[in-house]
């Protein structure tokens, strides 16, 4: 947590205040025990929540639906690559519905003021409540793993191709995480902070899909293009793991979490 | 332990806390007294770093609120009004987890666990939901949380709020235990509430500091402001000016009826002057029928800061 940053919000919301003391210099607050301890507090709340089982539930059941009736058929390849984009699609939806409470909740039940006063900094929170949810995530990925033990008594899938796309599955459930717990700090209203983050998602992702292929402009297409990130996701699901790609994912992650950090440092100005 | 310095914080254009300024020495036990929207809340909330004033200074044990915020934190055990809790944990797992976010090792906590556990009575609940506890036990739950890493300072922002007598009183006494071992504020609405607990009184109202001190001294300077009244038969500019002339009188209003002046003399803090008045009518021959010391107390005092705010609040 650099002293530079926090100064830099407090101008924000009381200048005179920041100018006349100066940043905040004092350290710690950010350890990994800490941000571990936030972790599995956040992953332990997913676990008692019935809509995360909900959520769980719906996910597994679509995604297997659509392996048994569009990849284990007949003459269909042996690649979880279709599947891989089915499921980035209903991520969109579902990951938005894990992440709407993390911060809003403790919004709404007043449990921001016992975290914002202990000794561990904004930033700390906000990445524990993203490994929190994250660990969550991967937890039903590894419930779909069945898919390729289950496709792999068919007809051998390349291992390599299974093993990027699944990295492009984490990358790309991690962004649609971080966007979730960004949209989650704007508010306290969980279903708000559910739409906010399923617009933000479904814009970068079915918006500018279409935006690439119908926009007007060349150069409009080309921009709908990259910020698009199912496109960025799609080189993992064919086994090519792109730099830019992962580069496009990875500061996407940092940025929108950068980015909840500020809104909780900004919201203590209110 | 504790200096606030002109701390003023505006939420947009109202003024919650104007230009509050006190301190709190080690080992206090501070009351900060005031009725509903006095600005207690907000005042303690830049204590604790939750939020950050708009204007002026606090430090709490020689560290910055705003610069040093860590250090801070580190040093205060902070119940909150609402006593916000995670209702799906269980109280020795809210209490483990809150030890590891102050950086507690594995043995530390355990230890503090057991302590707080006794110091609070929470010994048969410790393994229950948080949701399931009553409010009172909560509350305890709540302080516990506090006193986990044995800080320095205690805030405490209206700890008897919204329990039963039973529970009020259970907690009080556990307040008074704390005195012992920390330096408490403690935010109250309630008058005897501040007595039974504190030596030391600020009353706030409007975002204003109206008297702080100790209790003694709030109530010897409220008496103090007092007036004294008195009804003198004999020649009204020479009563006026013999009254005036003894040492310690302030003022002296006189409305002169019937051949009698009633007077209403104002004096000097904490000092009685009826005895010379007494004496005065005595030497010059004056008749004199009545001399009354019209007491205002602290408990009239607060209730007129109380209706006043009430009265605002209802103009708004
Ligand atoms: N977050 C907030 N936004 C706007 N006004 C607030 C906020 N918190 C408190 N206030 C106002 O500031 C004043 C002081 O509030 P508070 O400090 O909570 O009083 P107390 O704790 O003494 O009851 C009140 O008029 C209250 O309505
Ligand atoms: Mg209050």
């Amino acid at each position: 947590m650099s002293s530079e940053t926090q100064a830099g919000i407090k101008t924000v919301g009381g200048a005179a205040a920041a100018m006349r003391s100066g940043p905040d210099t004092s350290t710690g607050g950010g350890s990994l025990t800490m941000v571990w301890a936030l972790a599995q507090r956040e992953l332990a709340a997913l676990f008692y929540l019935p809509i995360a089982y909900v959520v769980g539930a719906i996910f597994l059941g679509v995604t297997g639906w659509f392996f048994m009736n569009e990849t284990l058929v007949p003459g269909q390849e042996a690649s979880l690559r279709a599947l891989m984009e089915r499921m980035a699609g209903l991520l969109v939806f579902a990951l938005p519905l894990l992440t709407m409470r993390s911060l809003a909740d403790d919004y709404a039940n007043g449990t921001i003021e016992t975290l914002m006063t202990a000794p561990v900094t904004d930033a700390a929170v906000v990445v524990g409540k993203f490994l929190g949810a994250m660990l969550f995530y991967l937890v039903l990925l590894a419930a779909t793993l069945l898919h390729v033990v289950l496709m792999a008594s068919h007809a051998a899938p390349v291992g390599t191709v299974v093993l990027v796309g699944y990295l492009g599955m984490i990358l790309l459930g991690g962004l649609f995480i971080a966007v979730g717990i960004f949209a989650s700090s704007c508010t306290r209203h969980q279903l708000l902070a559910a739409i906010l983050a399923i617009i933000i998602l479904a814009i970068f992702t079915f918006l500018v899909d279409a935006g690439a292929e119908y926009a007007g402009y060349a150069w409009l297409r080309n921009v709908c293009a990259y910020v698009n990130i199912f496109w960025h996701f799609a080189d993992f699901t064919k086994g090519i793991i792109d730099s830019r790609s992962v580069i496009f994912l990875g500061s996407g992650i940092i940025f929108f979490l950068f980015l909840a950090t500020k809104v909780m440092e900004s919201r203590r100005w209110r | 332990m504790i200096t606030v310095k002109q701390l003023t914080k505006t939420y947009g254009a109202h003024k919650a806390v104007d230009n509050v300024s006190f301190s709190v020495q080690k080992g206090d036990i501070v009351g900060f007294l005031g009725p509903n929207g006095a600005g207690k809340s907000t005042t303690l909330r830049v204590l604790t770093c939750y939020h950050p004033a708009t204007s002026g200074t606090a430090t709490v044990a020689g560290y910055d609120v705003l610069t040093q915020s860590m250090e801070v934190r580190r040093r205060i055990g902070y119940l909150p009004e609402s006593n916000p809790l995670y209702p799906e944990m269980r109280v020795r797992e809210y209490l483990d987890f809150r030890g590891k976010l102050r950086g507690m090792s594995r043995g530390d906590r355990a230890a503090a666990i057991s302590r707080v556990t006794e110091a609070c009575w929470l010994g048969e609940f410790i393994q229950r939901p948080i949701g399931q506890l009553s409010k009172g036990m909560k509350q305890r739950v709540g302080l516990a949380d506090a006193l986990l890493h044995d800080p320095q300072v205690l805030i405490l922002d209206e700890p008897t709020i919204g329990l039963d007598p039973n529970q009020i009183r259970k907690t009080r006494q556990l307040i008074g235990d704390l005195a012992k071992r920390h330096t408490i504020i403690l935010s109250s609405h309630i008058l005897p509430e501040v007595e039974a607990i504190c030596e030391r009184l600020i009353i706030i109202a409007g975002g204003k500091i109206r008297a702080s001190g100790s209790i003694g001294e709030v109530r010897n300077r409220i008496v103090g402001a007092s007036r004294l009244i008195a009804e003198i038969r004999g020649p009204v500019q020479q009563v006026q000016d013999g009254v005036r002339k003894i040492a310690g009188v302030k003022s002296v209003d006189v409305h002169a009826a019937d051949g009698w002046n009633r007077l209403h003399i104002g004096s000097d803090e904490g000092r009685d002057v009826r005895e010379e008045i007494a004496a005065l009518a005595a030497r010059s021959n004056w008749g004199l029928r009545e001399l009354r010391l019209e007491v205002g107390s602290l408990e009239e005092f607060f209730t007129q800061i109380t209706a006043k705010a009430a009265g605002a609040e209802a103009a708004e």
